[in-house]
C-alpha cells in the first residue's frame, strides 16, 4: 500500500462520520420521552391516540386553513364537551401543559413548531390574562 | 431502453420490501436485519476499495495542469490549477471537493455553419451535481435527529435552515426539493443530450432512480402517507440500530420500510458502483499530485532497485566486440581500448 500516512487517517476519518451516531450515543441513548396526559382528567383526544401521534401536525394545519381561508369554524365535541376548531382553543385546553406534552416529543424529534412565535402558550396566556 | 431496467429493478424492490414487510414477522428481517448487513458492506466494501486503489503504484507524475506552471520570476503561476506545493494541492482539492471546480470546466464542443467548431463551458452539469450533492448532504445530516439523543445543536441548525419557509406542517424542506430538482435534471440530461445518452449506461441510470425512489418515499412518508408513521416509534428503532438493541415498538407503516430497504440497496451498491467516486475524488492522481516533477523526482515505484542505470558508454564496453562483429559504428574502436589496457 502506497501512500499510507495519508490514506490510513482519511479511512479512519471515514468510518468515524459513518460511525457517528454509534459513538455518539455511546451504545446508550435515553429512551422516547412520555408525555404527559392531560391535568385536566379528559380520557378522549380529538382523535385516537394513534392517529394523533402520527397526524396531528397535519390536523393542526388543515384545521388553520378550515378557519382562516374557508371560514369553516365548526365546533369539535369530546365526550360531549364542545371545542372551538383551533390550537389555543381545542388543543391547549386538554394538554394545558405545552413545556410538559408537546415539547416532550418535539425535543425528542428535533422539531421546534414556529407556531408559539404568534400564539400563546397556555402558561403565557395565563400571565397575560388572555384566552387565546 | 437502458433506463427503463435500471426502473423496473427499483420496482422490483419496492414490491419486494413492500409486500415482504406485510408478512407477519418480517419486519424484523427489513427493520433491523438488513439495514445492519448493509452498513456492514458500505463500511467494509468501502474500506476494502479505498485499500484496493491505495495498493494501485503511481508510476508517473500526473497531475492535470490547466494553467501556468511555474516559471520565470515575471510570469505569475496559476496557484490553483498547477500547483507545486503540498498547501496547494490541498486547496485545489478542497475546490474540487466542495465546489466541484472542474465540473466548472467542462468543456462543450459544438459545430456551427462554416464550417466552424467552438468550444464552450456548459456549466449545466455542475449546476445540478451542486443542488444535489448538497442537498442530499443535508438531508443526511438531518436524518442524525433520528439516531441520535441527545441531539446535537448543528443537527437543529440545519433542520432550522432547511425549514426556513415554514410552509405546511410538517414543513417543507428546501433540500427535499433540491434533491428531487437534482435527481431529475441530472437525468433529464443524460436522456436529452445526445452524447451523453450514448455513453450512459445502466449503472448510470440505476443510481439515479434508486435516489429518486429514496426521496420520493421519504417525502411520501412524511407529508402523504403519514398512517402509522410515528416519529416517535420510529426514532425508538434507529437509536435501538445504533446503540445495538434494536426494537420494533408499535407497528410502522409500509412506507418506511421501503424507504429503509431502499436505502439499504444504496448502501450495499454503493462500494461496487461509479457511486465511489466519494472516495475516488481523494484518490485520483490528476488531481492529489503536485506538478513539481522538475524539482522533484518522481520515482516509479515498480522500479526493481536491483536494475541499476546502465549508461551508453557502459553498454558499448559489455558488447563492443560483437558490435564491432556485425559491423556496428561504435565510439572507442576495439584498438583504442586495448592500447588503453
Ligand atoms: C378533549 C381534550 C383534548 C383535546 C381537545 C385534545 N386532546 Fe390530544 N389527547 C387527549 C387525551 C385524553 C389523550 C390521550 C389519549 C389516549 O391515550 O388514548 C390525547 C393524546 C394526544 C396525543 C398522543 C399522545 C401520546 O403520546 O399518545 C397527541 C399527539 C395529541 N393528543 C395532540 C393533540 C392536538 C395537537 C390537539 C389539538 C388539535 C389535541 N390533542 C386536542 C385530550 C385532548
Ligand atoms: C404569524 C403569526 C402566526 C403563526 C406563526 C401561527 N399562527 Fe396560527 N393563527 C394566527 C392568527 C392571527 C390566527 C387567527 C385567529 C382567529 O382569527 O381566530 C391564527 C389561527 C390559527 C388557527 C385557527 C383557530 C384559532 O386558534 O384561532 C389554527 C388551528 C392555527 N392558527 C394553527 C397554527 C399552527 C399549527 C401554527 C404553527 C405551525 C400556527 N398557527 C402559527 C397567527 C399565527
Ligand atoms: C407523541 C409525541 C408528540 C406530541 C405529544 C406532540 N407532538 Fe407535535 N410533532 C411530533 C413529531 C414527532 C413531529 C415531527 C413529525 C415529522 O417530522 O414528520 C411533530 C410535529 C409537529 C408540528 C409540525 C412542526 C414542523 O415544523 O414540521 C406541529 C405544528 C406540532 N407537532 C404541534 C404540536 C402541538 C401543538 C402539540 C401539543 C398540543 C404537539 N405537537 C404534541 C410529536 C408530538
Amino acid at each position: 500500500m502506497y501512500n499510507k500516512g495519508t490514506i490510513i487517517p482519511g479511512l479512519i476519518i471515514f468510518v468515524l462520520f459513518v460511525t457517528f451516531p454509534i459513538w455518539f450515543n455511546g451504545l446508550s441513548a435515553a429512551p422516547a420521552p412520555k408525555p404527559e396526559m392531560p391535568p385536566g382528567g379528559e380520557k378522549k383526544c380529538v382523535e385516537s391516540a394513534e392517529y394523533m401521534r402520527a397526524n396531528h401536525m397535519q390536523m393542526l394545519n388543515d384545521w388553520r386553513d378550515n378557519v382562516l381561508r374557508d371560514d369553516n369554524r365548526t365546533v369539535v365535541e369530546v365526550e360531549g364537551k364542545k371545542y372551538r376548531k383551533g390550537l389555543q382553543q381545542a388543543c391547549m385546553q386538554c394538554h394545558t401543559n405545552k413545556e410538559k406534552f408537546c415539547d416532550n416529543c418535539h425535543t425528542y424529534a428535533a422539531v421546534n413548531p414556529y407556531c408559539w412565535d404568534c400564539h400563546l402558550t397556555p402558561k403565557e396566556a395565563a400571565s397575560k390574562g388572555g384566552t387565546r | 431502453m437502458k433506463y427503463a431496467f435500471s426502473l423496473l429493478a427499483v420496482i422490483a424492490l419496492i414490491l419486494v420490501a413492500g409486500l415482504g414487510s406485510l408478512v407477519p414477522g418480517m419486519q424484523y428481517l427489513f427493520g433491523v436485519v438488513i439495514p445492519y448487513l448493509a452498513i456492514m458492506i458500505f463500511i467494509g466494501g468501502f474500506v476494502y476499495r479505498i485499500i484496493q486503489w491505495a495498493k494501485s503504484p503511481v508510476p508517473f507524475s500526473i497531475p492535470t495542469t490547466c494553467g501556468q506552471g511555474v516559471s520565470l520570476d515575471f510570469i505569475k503561476q496559476d496557484k490553483l490549477d498547477c500547483p507545486t506545493k503540498t498547501s496547494e494541492v490541498v486547496a485545489r482539492m478542497f475546490l474540487e471537493i466542495f465546489a466541484f471546480r472542474s465540473l466548472f470546466r467542462n468543456t462543450k464542443s459544438e459545430l456551427h455553419n462554416g464550417p466552424k467548431i467552438t468550444y464552450e463551458s456548459s456549466k449545466w452539469l455542475w449546476l445540478f451535481a451542486l443542488l444535489f450533492h448538497y442537498s442530499f448532504l443535508m438531508i443526511v445530516i438531518r436524518h442524525m435527529r433520528l439516531f441520535v439523543e441527545p441531539i446535537p445543536f448543528w443537527v437543529n441548525a440545519v433542520e432550522a435552515v432547511d425549514s426556513m419557509l415554514q410552509i405546511g406542517a410538517p414543513t417543507l424542506y428546501l433540500s427535499s426539493v433540491g434533491l428531487v430538482g437534482g435527481v431529475l435534471l441530472l437525468f433529464g440530461r443524460r436522456l436529452v443530450s445526445r452524447h451523453v445518452r450514448y455513453i450512459s449506461l445502466n449503472n448510470d441510470y440505476f443510481p439515479l432512480v434508486l435516489i429518486f425512489a429514496i426521496a420520493a418515499t421519504g417525502i411520501l412518508m412524511r407529508y402523504f402517507m403519514r398512517d402509522n408513521i410515528d416519529i416517535m416509534n420510529i426514532k425508538q428503532l434507529a437509536v435501538g440500530l445504533v446503540t445495538l438493541s434494536p426494537v420494533i415498538g408499535a407497528k410502522i407503516g409500509t412506507i418506511f420500510y421501503i424507504h429503509l430497504f431502499l436505502v439499504s440497496t444504496l448502501l450495499v451498491y454503493f462500494p461496487f458502483s461509479k457511486l465511489m467516486h466519494m472516495g475516488g475524488v481523494f484518490m485520483s492522481p490528476t488531481r492529489n499530485m503536485a506538478n513539481d516533477s522538475r524539482a522533484k523526482r518522481h520515482i516509479n515505484p515498480w522500479n526493481d532497485p536491483e536494475i541499476k542505470p546502465h549508461s551508453y558508454a557502459g553498454y558499448e564496453d559489455e558488447f563492443r566486440e560483437f558490435m564491432v562483429d556485425a559491423g556496428i559504428p561504435v565510439e572507442k574502436e576495439l584498438t583504442a581500448v586495448k592500447d588503453e589496457a
